[in-house]
């Protein structure tokens, strides 16, 4: 377990570590990746419970995660390399030819704790699910966790899955929505509104936990601690978790410019002035 | 030449639903999900023996496909179970990413392929499923010919380790192989040999095939009969060897002639032995209602159709 200030300090180098990987490879995804740094960063590090060192496909005996936006490989491999999966020097490789960090995650390169591809939006819920499912069936208490964009919710699938999970009651399963309000093509409530998230998964059988600040570390821990013990009362769990695309940068911020746009040589200089060196060391 | 008996007409979805129990009873770790269909997928005899191991997952084939990959990560071996074009070609892209790119052991099971499917018209007449499914990676089809090849190739899925694809039809059709004969996947069967054309099945076309050549017996041309009930991985070896031996191709199936397992043969025939081919098969169109024997006969896939296409390969 890391103290709050051990994993902002995290969370800062991931930040560092997200916009100089995605400038190197002239292309990703460093708007999301920078909204859900601290969460990634809390759960792979303080909040689930896992063996990075000795990762398993099959997941039995620990929890589980699937990021089911998978465009947001730059955080996934980031901290996952800080937490341990492997090299961080592997980070210089990210979408570069023969790497094991796929633009997208995939299970074909053998990176380990990827144990799905994701990309296609709207398909993640599904999986933990099955996952769940599968550890009930197996006699394994522990939890699967999804994460998902807001944007990502317009996808069909997802509502099938929220309405499979409600009603049968698939209660070990925690499904965070990354609820940034920005997409491509503008805000979330331009492209198609969501209304009352809460309300909707609310009627769809759901237990909804709200963090107002999806960037404030603390606030992040104690929201999925209080996610986790809403766990196993017969409903699944939903976290909206109040991010920001881009947070950490300022000129990131407040925009959906970087959601699949990357920062020039310049720009990077300039945004790394913001988000200071630690005692961790780039990659 | 050999001669095949219609035992009794039987469902092939059937022999999916038997086959499926059984390697239940073998495999605990055997699951079945159902998308508000168990009883017209014929899983609602494992749903009675195994109640705990079967899914209803409701109208949502989507998440369908998402919870088997799911469960197929805690050891699970899932069996989907569906009308063949809403697990196919409804749920495409949702197989591709977390089916075949992730290389997931779930067996897909598409019942009422094919247009002897009949009366529902063409909405759930797919003849497109081969091809969707053969094109994926990772994927291995099977389309069994009768009852008791579906039954045993259900049990060869479940042993498979790796995506599959079974494809079944929903009508009764002439139940001719042996019971309990072992289903080798990837291994094509030689159903009769013959010297001058080779007809390559797969499915029902099978029975059809083996009736064309008892006509063709007639006529003095010796047919050869192979089942080809795996798309793939195909037996190329099989194929190549018959093609060098009779030098005319005739390929059976109930399926587009784009992307079936006419152009499996004709794409292995091209690069191998090029030789001249002729396709049953349905051209570039949809269905619509009617008896299955009504289709069948409409569309061209029937054993007269096939005499035909061997006097015109042999024409040529």
């Amino acid at each position: 377990m890391k103290t709050t200030q051990e994993l902002q300090t995290i969370a800062r180098q991931v930040r560092r570590d997200i916009l100089r990987m995605t400038t190197a490879a002239k292309s990703g995804h460093p708007g999301g990746s920078m909204g859900t740094t601290d969460w990634m960063t809390a759960m792979q590090f303080n909040i689930m419970h896992h063996n990075p060192e000795k990762f398993t496909m099959d997941g039995n005996g620990e929890d589980m995660l699937f990021v089911s936006q998978g465009h947001i490989t730059p955080v996934i491999y980031s901290v996952m390399a800080r937490r341990g999966f492997f090299p961080v020097s592997e980070l210089s490789t990210f979408r570069m030819f023969g790497t094991r960090l796929q633009g997208h995650p995939s299970t074909e390169h053998g990176l380990p704790g990827i144990r799905m591809a994701s990309g296609s939006l709207g398909q993640g819920l599904s999986v933990g699910i099955g996952a769940a499912l599968g550890k009930k069936m197996t006699n394994d208490n522990h939890l699967v966790y999804t994460l998902h964009g807001d944007g990502e919710l317009q996808e069909g699938q997802i509502w099938e899955a929220a309405m499979f999970a409600g009603a049968k009651k698939v209660d070990n399963l925690i499904a965070t929505i990354d609820y940034n309000h920005q997409q491509i093509d503008g805000t979330v409530e331009q492209v198609m509104d969501l209304g009352n998230l809460k309300s909707k998964f609310e009627s769809f059988l759901w237990t909804v936990v709200t963090i107002d600040n999806g960037n404030d570390m603390q606030q992040v821990l104690d929201g999925m601690e209080k996610a986790k013990s809403l766990t196993g009362k017969g409903k699944p769990v939903c976290v909206l978790l109040q991010s920001q695309m881009g947070y950490g940068v300022d000129f990131m911020q407040n925009t959906n410019k970087y959601h699949g746009s990357v920062l020039n040589e310049d720009d990077l200089k300039r945004a790394l002035e913001q988000i200071p060196p630690t005692e961790l060391g780039d990659y | 030449m050999t001669h095949f008996e219609n035992t009794k007409s039987k469902e092939l979805r059937s022999g999916m639903g038997e086959g499926l129990v059984e390697a239940g009873k073998n495999n605990p770790d055997i699951v079945a999900l159902s998308a508000d269909v168990k009883g017209s997928v014929k899983m609602d005899g494992f749903a009675k023996e195994f109640p705990d191991r079967f899914i209803q997952c409701g109208i949502a084939e989507a998440n369908m496909v998402g919870i088997a990959a799911g469960l197929s990560l805690c050891g699970k071996v899932p069996f989907i179970g569906g009308f063949a074009e809403f697990v196919t070609g409804r749920v495409y892209d949702q197989i591709r990413q977390v089916l075949c790119y992730s290389n997931k052991n779930v067996k897909i099971c598409g019942s009422h392929a094919g247009i002897s499917l009949g009366e529902d018209g063409a909405t759930h007449q797919t003849m497109e499923d081969i091809a969707l499914m053969k094109v994926l990676p990772n994927m291995t089809v099977l389309v069994p010919a009768d009852f008791n090849q579906a039954k045993a190739a259900t049990m060869a899925a479940a042993d498979h380790v790796g995506p599959v694809y079974l494809r079944l039809g929903r009508s009764k059709m002439p139940c001719f192989l042996p019971e309990n004969e072992k289903f080798e996947i990837g291994k094509a069967q030689i159903l009769n040999e013959g010297k001058d054309v080779t007809l390559f099945a797969c499915g029902h076309l099978v029975w059809e095939a083996l009736q064309a050549a008892e006509q063709l017996e007639k006529e003095g041309i010796s047919a050869e009969v192979i089942n080809i009930h795996t798309i793939k991985p195909l037996d190329t070896d099989t194929i190549i060897a018959s093609a060098k031996k009779t030098k005319a191709v005739v390929t059976c199936e109930e399926h587009l002639m784009n992307g079936g397992l006419g152009d499996s043969v004709a794409q292995t025939l091209a690069l191998h032995c090029p030789t001249k081919q002729e396709y049953v098969a349905v051209d570039d169109r949809f269905g619509e209602s009617g008896t299955p024997d009504e289709m069948l006969t409409k569309y061209h896939l029937r054993s007269a159709d096939i005499v035909e296409k061997v006097h015109k390969v042999l024409s040529r």
